[in-house]
């Protein structure tokens, strides 16, 4: 910087002054790393997977975050999105102030406002939601580590209503499917044993463009040592051209292909038959149940030849149990997502991969005691019970029947938390139903490091600090080796943000609750807890990470007997609790919808450079991917009149425009479907980058599938038209 | 003469882009300058199709035209290796390195305006580390060493599997390989 | 079908979406050093040849412009540097690979000749000019000294010219990274085009009915010559390897073809022939300083648009997968 001024300012007063300067030869810049470097430990917080990590400074200036090399869980390396993380920091887009909803000459604007202004506004309403309806009516939306202490506060005040997308939206399905089958989740990080399988199977996976670090890695080494992958997809993925098979099915029609394979294994014997002797009940009406549905047959639903679905079906009882059919990440598509789901789970248990290596491993975790604090009183009512009664099976939090049970004035919630997640553009047609809310609910509290959509609709708005500049939770994941990673504040908070902690702790002494907070700083907690295991802040300082050693058995032992957490203790091949419930006890296929002439089916991914809508603001990571661009076969293109690069709009079947977005023309999708990365297309101008770049997809989603065993909102039943956009810069 | 290189495995690259944020954040470039990028190149019809990703950068010719074009000498290389660096003291901005180099490879640092390219991070490779592209990439599919020892992890995945580098027809001699 | 992308978006300014690093200053540069080569040319080979007397406005006119010309060149090079305060670099070293290193020495030897050759014609061509010149010791110095030598003079000023239209077009065509660019063609074409310019620019100036007869007849020669070259050229293009086939398409179809054609090869080369031959057949018109401009206007395009089609010609065919311009938003 100073060099720079220095030559500006000699261009100007001639070579006289500038002679020295240059007769020289410039003083080259200098080389990274030879000023006084500083470093921290952190865990990254772009996205959920915690990876461990060491903040550097260069003279004081932010210079890079690295991997840290002791973290198992990341194996030493950060993704793209970890590397970019100084990003959020650096944003000039983000929440400044604490901000409160103000109506200003019969019109509402959001005013800066001070802390204690923007807290005690809020403890006054939660008071007042209290007196009126009850200290129950409180709900926490959240996908964030930071969530936590608003879970603790409201718990701490009665109220327990919780809700992430990541379940409603994303990965419920997988969970619930699996736990009714084998009685336990996938759980996150998942706890799939890739680096030692032998055949991986991907549904609709993104994996290497979702870019689930640990897991992504374990994938990439099982492809090092020539694993097969089969990947069933619409689309070309990044996984598909790294398989030895690719079966572009026909979208939706996936159920059909796990039934068949079922029938192969079952029909030839090549199931795991002392596994399922041993652990599973229910085979034999399973071996009845998937009769009908034979590779022929299924061809003619998915589009996938007989031959290819025996073929992929012998390879993968080859490898059993070193077989693993992956269960996906976010899998709530056509609503019958929980049943499909619990396909994946049956075809793992034939293929005897569940507690196997190269399978499903159990996962093992520090046993870390929590900070000592008063017991939270027991909520008056059990939400669930009122509020989710139709999905009795849903475990957690429904974000959309929550939502739908905060409008009107009868409505159960009566004030909302919303914890770093941008609801408009994750729950899909929710844009009505949140405006709905807003109307009646009391009050409505959003917690986010930079403004988005969901901001629009808040009361109040509390500006966070990002992760490098907070000490968070420690990070304790379920893994294959039990670690512990910690966060420390490398940076002073910008502007007038503050830590998720120090907001709960201020309400909580608003509230009188300052006894569930009995800390001043939330480096106590983290303290304390470390002491319970050996280690203290101050060495996690040092070392950021700290492994464990394991201290139960990865995998199933040979003729280990399993008591699994299911109601009959054993796998659920069918599932007694689902047809007590009124549901098919075995998976059935339904035909999915097809699109009209002139429509496809609206596909969405995920991107290696993105969380989300998360960071596309986020300067380092927009300066690698700005907009989304819309996929389309090049005989549709051709059809169209469209070329690589042309602006089109996506109309979908009841009429709702997106944004404008380039094509991309591409071999990689069916000739009916058509895909784009989902989070692009913000609307809100405070973000300056990412406004108005690329179309939403989840605006596209008004047709939607609802899971009825779970209540999650299957995405993949919409279609879309193209309509051509002159280009005008 | 010491020859480095990097041998990228393409079966194994996803196309994240986490060797190009490292380099900016690690050579502190401003926005909107890349030192590499990822190429994604698809073959193929529906559904016969292979997809290859590639991070590109410079690729320290053996036979570096730019630093043959470049009339200061303010293309240079790094002591007795392949390693190809810009002196901002000695750079006029004519622009003849960018014009001799097939890849284009080379960009224009703003605001100052000499020519910047990618070092191969010799500031890190003279203390025994890799490139920061290389200790970033979450798929270990990038590896840096010296070419002409037998013993180094680079000359061996050489050895071993096969291999391109690009435009070999223009005599450049890229030190940078593909495994394919 | 192959789709190369560039999956992380690109946007190095003046490299990406393609190579633009030089607009109009280094074709200017070009084609005011051609044209000094060729009035070098002239101006040489009439004191060789003692021809002062038939042609009177090359022997004592034109050289004068020769290093004002090569000026102007120079000026515009400088403002194409993008690290201008560096230029003196060029002179701190001598680098024997580069062409431009040859180049800026060769202009460092050109420039004293250029006025050498021009001093000794001051006192006839531009009698204020060489009165005050001769005003001062050492401007009467160096016009006496010019005059003495005038003969070796010349012949630097011969080969030294030739050196310079030649180096004009290596500097291009030593870069064997842009397909367009790498053909020997190259080389030739630009100093017989500069020889064209300074014809050129004699037409203008003369008022002599015998100099500018011949040098219309020079110049449709010249011309011809230009003519050819460019065909060989395309030719020795459309001959070559796959990227440099596709280099030499760029003429025929796409952005280039108008360009080419409509501004350059008609207005530029194909009028200037005719009227010119129309001229020596006789007629003779008060317009007729139309084609000696058009020729200059030609001589500038060619350059132009061989700087431009050499930059657009690559071996890499990489689109980004996202709009670069975008990145705008963040410099
Ligand atoms: S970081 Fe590695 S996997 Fe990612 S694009 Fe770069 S080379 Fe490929
Ligand atoms: S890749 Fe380009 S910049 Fe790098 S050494 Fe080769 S010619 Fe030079
Ligand atoms: S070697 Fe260094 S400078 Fe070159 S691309 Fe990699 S990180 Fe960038």
């Amino acid at each position: 910087m100073k060099r720079r001024e220095f030559l500006k300012l000699s261009a100007i007063l001639g070579a006289g002054t500038a002679a020295p300067g240059f007769l020289t030869g410039c003083s080259p810049p200098p080389l990274p790393g030879t000023g006084a470097v500083e470093t921290s430990p952190t865990v990254c917080n772009i996205c959920f997977w915690r990876c461990a990590g060491t903040v550097y400074q260069e003279n004081g200036e932010p210079w890079k975050v690295v991997g840290n090399p002791e973290d198992l869980h990341s194996m030493g390396r950060l993704c793209t999105r970890g590397t970019g993380g100084l990003g959020s920091y650096l944003d000039p887009d983000r929440l400044r102030q604490p901000m409160l909803r103000v109506e200003r000459n019969g019109r509402q604007t959001f005013q800066p406002v001070s802390w204690d202004e923007a807290l005690d506004f809020i403890a006054e309403r939660m008071r007042g939601i209290a007196e009126q309806h009850g200290e129950d009516r409180l709900c926490l939306f959240s996908h964030g580590v930071g969530g936590s202490h608003f879970r603790k506060l409201l718990a701490s005040f009665g109220s327990r209503g919780y809700a992430q997308p990541s379940f409603a939206q994303c990965r419920g399905p997988r969970d619930v499917g699996f736990a009714l089958t084998f009685g336990e989740g996938v759980g996150s990080p998942d706890r799939t044993d890739m680096e030692h399988s032998r055949c991986i199977v991907l549904i609709g996976s993104h994996l290497g463009e979702n870019l689930h670090n640990g897991q992504v890695q374990t994938w990439i080494q099982a492809l090092e040592k020539q694993a097969t992958v089969i990947t069933v997809d619409p689309r070309f993925s990044v996984a598909a051209g790294k398989s030895k098979h690719w079966l572009p099915i026909r979208p939706g029609t996936d159920m059909a292909l796990l039934l068949a394979w079922m029938h192969v294994l079952i029909n030839e014997g090549l199931y795991d038959a002392d596994y399922i002797a041993r652990y599973a009940t229910g085979f034999e009406q399973l071996a009845a149940h998937v009769q009908p549905f034979s590779p022929e047959w299924a061809f003619l639903e998915t589009g996938i030849s007989a031959a290819k679905i025996r073929e992929t079906a012998r390879e993968m009882a080859h490898h059993a149990p070193a077989s693993l059919v992956h269960p996906g990440r976010h899998v709530t598509w056509y609503g019958d997502d929980t049943q499909r789901s619990r396909a994946i789970a049956i075809l793992n248990a034939l293929l005897g991969s569940w507690g196997r290596k190269g399978g499903f491993y159990n996962q093992e975790k520090v046993d870390l005691p929590d900070y000592p604090t008063p017991e939270a009183p027991k909520p008056r009512s059990d939400w669930q019970a009122v509020v989710q009664k139709d999905f009795p099976l849903a475990p957690s939090g429904i974000t959309n029947a929550i939502i739908d049970a905060s409008i009107g004035p009868d409505a159960f919630f009566k004030g909302w938390f919303v914890y770093g997640t941008n609801l408009p553009f994750t729950i899909p047609d929710s844009a009505r139903n949140l405006e709905a809310a807003a109307q009646s609910l009391d009050l409505f509290v959003v917690i986010d490091t930079m403004p988005a959509e969901i901001t629009g609709y808040a009361d109040v708005v509390l500006p966070e600090c990002t992760y490098l500049e907070r000490i968070d939770p420690i990070r304790n994941s379920p893994e294959r080796n039990p670690s512990l990673a910690v966060s420390m504040p490398a940076f002073e908070p910008r502007h007038e943000t503050k830590p998720a902690w120090w907001m709960a702790k201020q309400l909580a002494e608003r509230l009188d609750l300052g006894r569930y907070f009995p800390w001043d700083d939330y480096a106590e907690v983290v303290d304390w807890q470390l002491q319970q295991v050996g280690s203290s802040l101050e060495e996690m300082q040092r070392l950021g990470v700290k492994n464990f050693p394991r201290t139960t058995p990865m995998y199933f032992t040979p003729g280990q007997s399993v008591e699994f957490f299911t109601e009959s203790g054993k796998i659920e091949l069918y599932s007694a609790m689902l047809a007590g419930f009124g549901q098919d006890p075995m998976p059935v296929y339904t035909r999915p919808e097809r699109p009209e002439p002139g429509y496809f089916h609206l596909n969405y991914g995920r991107a290696p450079a993105h969380t989300f809508g998360r960071t596309i603001n986020n300067p380092q990571l927009f300066e690698l991917m700005p907009e989304n661009a819309v996929w389309v076969n090049p005989l549709v293109a051709n059809e169209l009149g469209l070329n690589s690069g042309d602006y089109v709009r996506l109309k979908n079947q009841d009429g709702v425009i997106s944004n404008r977005v380039r094509v991309r023309v591409t071999e990689r999708i069916r000739p009916d479907s058509v895909y784009i990365v989902h989070g692009f297309g913000h609307t809100d101008a405070r973000q300056r980058l990412a406004a108005g770049r690329g179309a939403d997809d989840n605006g596209l989603m008004t047709r939607i599938l609802v899971d009825p065993i779970m209540g999650g909102t299957g995405m993949r039943g919409n279609f879309v038209t193209l309509i051509s956009e002159e280009y005008t810069a | 003469m010491i020859r480095y290189g990097m041998v990228i495995d393409t079966q194994l690259c996803i196309g994240c882009g986490d060797c190009v944020v490292a380099c900016k954040t690690e050579n502190k470039l401003p926005a909107g300058l890349n030192r590499d990028w990822v190429v994604e190149a698809t073959r193929g019809r529906y559904p016969d199709l292979t997809t290859e990703f590639r991070s590109e950068r410079c690729n320290h010719c053996s036979h570096a035209t730019c630093v043959h074009t470049c009339p200061t000498g303010a293309s240079h290389l790094w002591k007795d290796t392949n390693i190809v660096l810009v002196d901002p003291g000695k750079c006029t901005g004519c622009k003849a390195c960018i014009a001799a180099c097939p890849y284009d490879a080379r960009l224009i640092m703003t605001p100052d305006g000499y020519i910047d390219k990618c070092t191969f991070c010799h500031h890190r490779v003279e203390k025994g580390e890799d490139p920061a592209c290389v200790s970033s990439c979450p798929t270990h599919c990038m590896h840096f060493g010296i070419l002409d020892e037998p013993s180094s992890a680079v000359s061996r995945l050489l050895a071993s599997r096969q291999q391109k580098v690009l435009l070999d027809e223009t005599g450049n001699q890229p030190n940078v390989y593909y495994l394919i | 079908m192959l789709e190369e992308l560039l999956v992380t978006v690109r946007s190095n300014p003046k490299i990406d979406p393609s190579l633009g690093i030089w607009s109009w200053e280094i074709p200017a540069y070009l084609f005011m050093g051609g044209l000094t080569a060729g009035i070098m040319l002239f101006a040489s080979l009439m004191v060789l040849l003692a021809r002062d007397e038939e042609f009177p406005f090359v022997a004592r006119k034109l050289p004068i412009w020769a290093p004002i010309v090569l000026s102007v060149g120079m000026l515009f090079l400088f403002l194409d540097l993008s690290h201008k305060l560096y230029v003196w670099r060029f002179y701190t070293s001598f680098q024997p690979s580069s062409p431009m290193s040859w180049g800026s020495w060769i202009l460092l030897l050109v420039y004293p000749v250029s006025i050498l050759l021009a001093a000794c014609t001051l006192r006839q061509g531009y009698p204020w000019l060489g009165r005050l010149v001769d005003r001062f010791a050492i401007g009467k110095g160096i016009v006496d000294f010019s005059c003495r030598h005038r003969a070796t003079v010349a012949q630097w000023g011969l080969v030294l010219a030739v050196f310079l239209g030649f180096y004009t077009g290596i500097l291009l065509s030593a870069f064997s990274a842009r397909p367009f660019w790498n053909t020997g063609f190259l080389a030739p074409l630009f100093l017989v085009s500069g020889m064209s310019a300074a014809a050129a620019l004699v037409l203008l100036g003369t008022r002599n009915e015998h100099e500018r007869h011949t040098f219309t007849r020079i110049d449709i020669v010249l011309i011809t010559i230009k003519l050819a070259l460019i065909a060989l050229l395309l030719v020795n293009l459309a001959t070559g390897s796959g990227v440099q086939i596709e280099a030499s398409q760029m003429v025929f179809g796409g952005e280039f073809a108008i360009p080419f054609w409509v501004f350059f090869i008609i207005p530029g080369v194909m009028l200037p022939l005719i009227l010119e031959y129309w001229e020596l057949k006789g007629r003779r018109r008060a317009w007729m300083f139309i084609s000696p401009v058009l020729a200059l206007y030609g001589g500038y395009m060619l350059r132009h648009l061989t700087v431009d089609l050499g930059q657009t010609s690559s071996y890499l065919n990489y689109v980004n997968a996202f709009d670069p311009a975008l990145l705008d938003l963040l410099r």
